[in-house]
């Protein structure tokens, strides 16, 4: 068992971890091909992104003035300090990766920890940054823009939040995760990588350039 | 020996245990079994085309007459809109994709299922949901902005329809990648020891390109979806251009999707045609390594092209010629294709059988299809024909002419397989018959329509198309008729028909090694390959390798001296099954 907590046994199909029954059964040992499907599946969510990206970046390319005259300006430091957060974070979740190679579980329970708080202040940077802003969802066509791609990067950011939880609750049961078994941790700490990236080209095409 | 005593000398079963069968209750169950799953995207997709095909007769009914009299002009937009939405959506993609990749990849490549079981099965039970969320649109107003749903036009229109258009189309989109992700890992990682990429057959070509597509295009689709959505429902203007929006960013992304799918829905047939070609004609495939990369060139070609759907919305010159250009390449794959199968029938000993009919019927109608593809792809003559009934006779005669005659061909050549049980022949042949009589007569007339300016997507028309509209709708009966002894002979044949031995047609795919219908697991051990796929007629070479079969059984290439497959005296491919998979296969 890797990481999962369904039973093998109750999933009367299910071949794909490594019971021992299996492998008796066909003397072959099934492998665990999940990051390579998490890997996948970043490429699919990368393509959401691309597609909104092209799409903000066409709007801007044909219109008369960009933002549209009378957008008030965006602030720059609150989320210049979200963005220092959220990229530490990425640093951050990686020592719990090493931790848990160590078989560490109080250190990866301590970065994993760590990295979720990180994640909830720069999501409440953006609702507090959201609340403070001088136009909404439909004021115009950059404003209709910056709340879609930041809100959108903002539920990834909350799905990784989730994601961490479930490591930390699951950390809680003695021995699920291992030096060998901790594909909940790699997953998590790759999708909030993925996260970190989305989010450095979203700060730059949005607020920077 | 011949090449299939051979195979099946290699894969017999350790010892002689009768195989246990599933149950028919596991077909209504949230099965993780890819047989089971893929019976029930077949099933499934087919009752949609069913419906989707009763959709298409009303709308032909409404196009005998020149009047609009059988059913109201927005009942009538709303027919073609869903009858598209369902066929593309609901029947060919996830009956191509879904129904036979799950059934086949896993038994093709020799793995007992695939990577990701459960994930598998939820891509499938979330699609009858999203189906009759569809046409529950029926019931508050459906969608009628077509299938392409265009913004200003589907926003203003403001019918719920449009709202619940969009999530369905979500919601099988996300099957799809969920679908594209299982495959991609499983054609990777899961080959039996001794399967190299250039061992695999072609099935799994055409299913790696195909879930490669539907990976990069689908989730750009959900990006503009979402940005329509919010149009309709929150009142933004991303593509209103009263708010400063630009609809034509829209068409870009939708196109970007959807003229991939048109890859999506006819590579799993083009991977489908190649295998049973070699079969029924009883000759090695021709070009084997040019029909597999022809796949992939196909669908890199297919992300660049999309703009060709938008050479009347104001694309300027310079960048139609680039897309009018990228557009006629890809007939260079495509043809690289279709002249690999006539040269693998030409001078076959060919088996007239319904599913190489069907197979036949696909290149013939694809080959049609192709031609007026390449015509619409020059941008005078798309800008002449454009939203006419030219277009539309174009993409049914490669989406019903290449991608339904290749799901019938499929359905004939793995019935066996599927069920255990022998189709009447006799049927299937009528069913045959009838379909392609009734399909050129629905179609056909419809490229002289177009050329004469019939719009498409109107209730009305001119009285002076009334003779060619009436042959049409009476082709479009015909067609509908067809589908009875199909259906007849399916259900009849599955319950009482001829036991099917485990190989009806001599194949030397691995599918045909294991029992038919196979048992719950595929194969007992990782099964052995013999001889290369497709290294039909080719056992009394001199060349011919001998294969040792006592255990251990060492999986050794025996591939003719003509064959691309033939192993060459290499170290890397003759050496120990555990040596040989080097880094795409990590066991």
């Amino acid at each position: 068992m890797q990481g999962s907590t369904i039973d093998p046994a109750k999933t009367a199909l299910n071949y794909h971890h490594n019971s021992e029954a299996t492998v008796e059964a066909h003397g072959v040992e099934h492998h665990d091909f999940r990051i390579q499907g998490l890997i996948v599946f970043l490429i699919a969510e990368g393509m959401i992104f691309v597609g909104l990206f092209t799409a903000y970046l066409a709007f801007r390319a044909v219109a008369p003035s960009w933002p549209p005259e009378g957008t008030p300006k965006l602030e720059l430091l609150l989320p210049g300090i979200n963005t220092l957060i959220l990229i530490s974070s990425s640093f951050v979740i990686h020592n719990a990766d090493t931790a848990i190679k160590k078989n560490d579980v109080a250190g990866l329970r301590t970065w994993f920890a760590a990295t979720a708080l990180m994640g909830a202040i720069f999501l409440g940077g953006q609702i507090y940054e959201y609340t403070h802003l001088e136009f909404g969802l439909s004021t115009n066509l950059f404003a209709s823009t910056f709340y879609v791609l930041t809100g959108f990067h903002g539920l990834h950011v909350l799905l990784g939040l989730g994601a961490m939880i479930a490591v930390l609750w699951r950390s809680l049961k003695p021995g699920h995760y291992s030096s060998e078994h901790h594909f909940g941790v790699e997953a998590a700490e790759i999708y909030w990588h993925f996260v970190d990236i989305v989010w450095i080209i979203l700060f730059t095409i949005l607020y920077l350039i | 020996m011949t090449q299939v005593e051979l195979q099946e000398k290699a894969n017999l079963p350790a010892h002689g245990e009768q195989p246990k069968v599933t149950h028919w209750r596991e077909y209504f169950s949230f099965s993780t079994d890819h047989k089971v799953i893929g019976i029930q995207y077949l099933v499934t997709t087919f009752i949609f085309y069913l419906i989707g095909g009763v959709l298409a007769t009303a709308v032909r009914t409404e196009l005998a007459t020149p009047e609009s009299d059988f059913v109201a002009p927005d009942v009538y937009n709303s027919l073609f809109t869903v009858h598209a939405t369902v066929m593309i959506f609901l029947w060919i993609v996830p009956a191509g994709t879904g129904g036979f990749g799950n059934y086949l990849v896993p038994l093709l490549i020799g793995a007992r299922d695939m990577a990701f079981p459960r994930l598998n099965a939820i891509a499938f039970w979330i699609i009858p949901p999203a189906g009759l969320l569809l046409l529950s649109s029926f019931l508050v107003g459906a969608p009628g902005a077509g299938w392409t749903s265009y913004p200003p036009l589907s926003v203003v229109s403001g019918k719920p329809g449009e709202a619940i258009w969009i999530l369905s189309v979500l919601i099988l989109g996300t099957s799809s990648i969920l679908a594209a992700i299982n495959f991609l890992v499983t054609i990777w990682k899961m080959r039996t020891p001794g399967m190299g990429w250039n061992q695999m057959p072609l099935f799994c070509w055409a299913m790696l390109a195909t879930s490669a597509l539907a990976l990069i295009a689908t989730p750009v689709l959900a990006g503009a979806l979402i940005l329509l959505s919010f149009d309709l429902l929150v009142g933004t203007s991303f593509f209103n251009p009263t708010g400063g929006g630009d609809p034509i960013v829209y068409q870009h992304l939708f196109w970007f999707y959807s003229h991939p799918a048109v890859y999506i829905m006819i590579l799993p047939f083009f991977g489908m045609i190649s295998e049973i070609l070699p079969v029924h004609a009883r000759k090695p495939i021709f070009g084997y390594k040019a029909i597999a990369y022809s796949s992939l060139a196909i669908s890199f070609l297919g992300l660049i092209v999309w703009a060709h759907h938008m050479f009347t919305s104001g694309t300027p010159a310079w960048l139609r010629m680039f897309f009018m250009i990228t557009t006629m390449v890809i007939a260079v794959p495509t043809g690289i294709k279709v002249f690999s199968w006539l040269a693998t029938i030409w001078g076959g000993k060919l088996r007239l059988n319904s599913a190489m009919l069907f197979a036949m019927g696909f290149i013939s109608m694809f080959v049609i299809g192709g031609i007026s593809g390449v015509m619409v792809a020059a941008v005078p003559f798309d800008i002449h024909v454009h939203d006419t009934y030219f277009v539309v006779a174009h993409l049914h005669y490669v989406l019903f002419g290449g991608s339904v005659f290749g799901i019938y061909a499929g359905f004939y050549h793995w019935f066996p397989k599927m069920t255990g049980r022998m189709l009447n022949e006799t049927w299937g042949k009528v069913h045959f018959v009838l379909m392609l009589v009734g399909f050129n007569m629905a179609f056909l007339p419809m490229h002289k329509l177009g050329l004469e300016g019939m719009n498409r997507r109107i209730a009305s028309y001119d009285p002076k198309f009334t003779t060619l509209n009436v042959i049409c709708t009476v082709g479009a009966y015909i067609l509908a008729v067809s589908t009875i002894p199909f259906i007849v002979n399916a259900c009849w044949s599955w319950i009482a028909g001829p036991k099917a031995p485990d190989n009806p047609w001599q194949g030397l795919t691995l599918e045909w090694m294991t029992t038919s219908p196979p048992p719950p697991e595929n194969f007992e051990k990782d099964p052995v390959l013999a001889t290369g796929p497709y290294d039909y007629g080719m056992g009394d070479r001199r060349t011919q390798v001998e294969v040792p079969l006592d255990e251990p059984r060492n999986p050794v290439l025996a591939a003719g001296p003509d064959s691309v497959l033939r192993a060459d005296p290499d170290p890397a491919v003759a050496a120990h099954p555990d040596d040989r998979q080097g880094e795409s296969h990590n066991r």
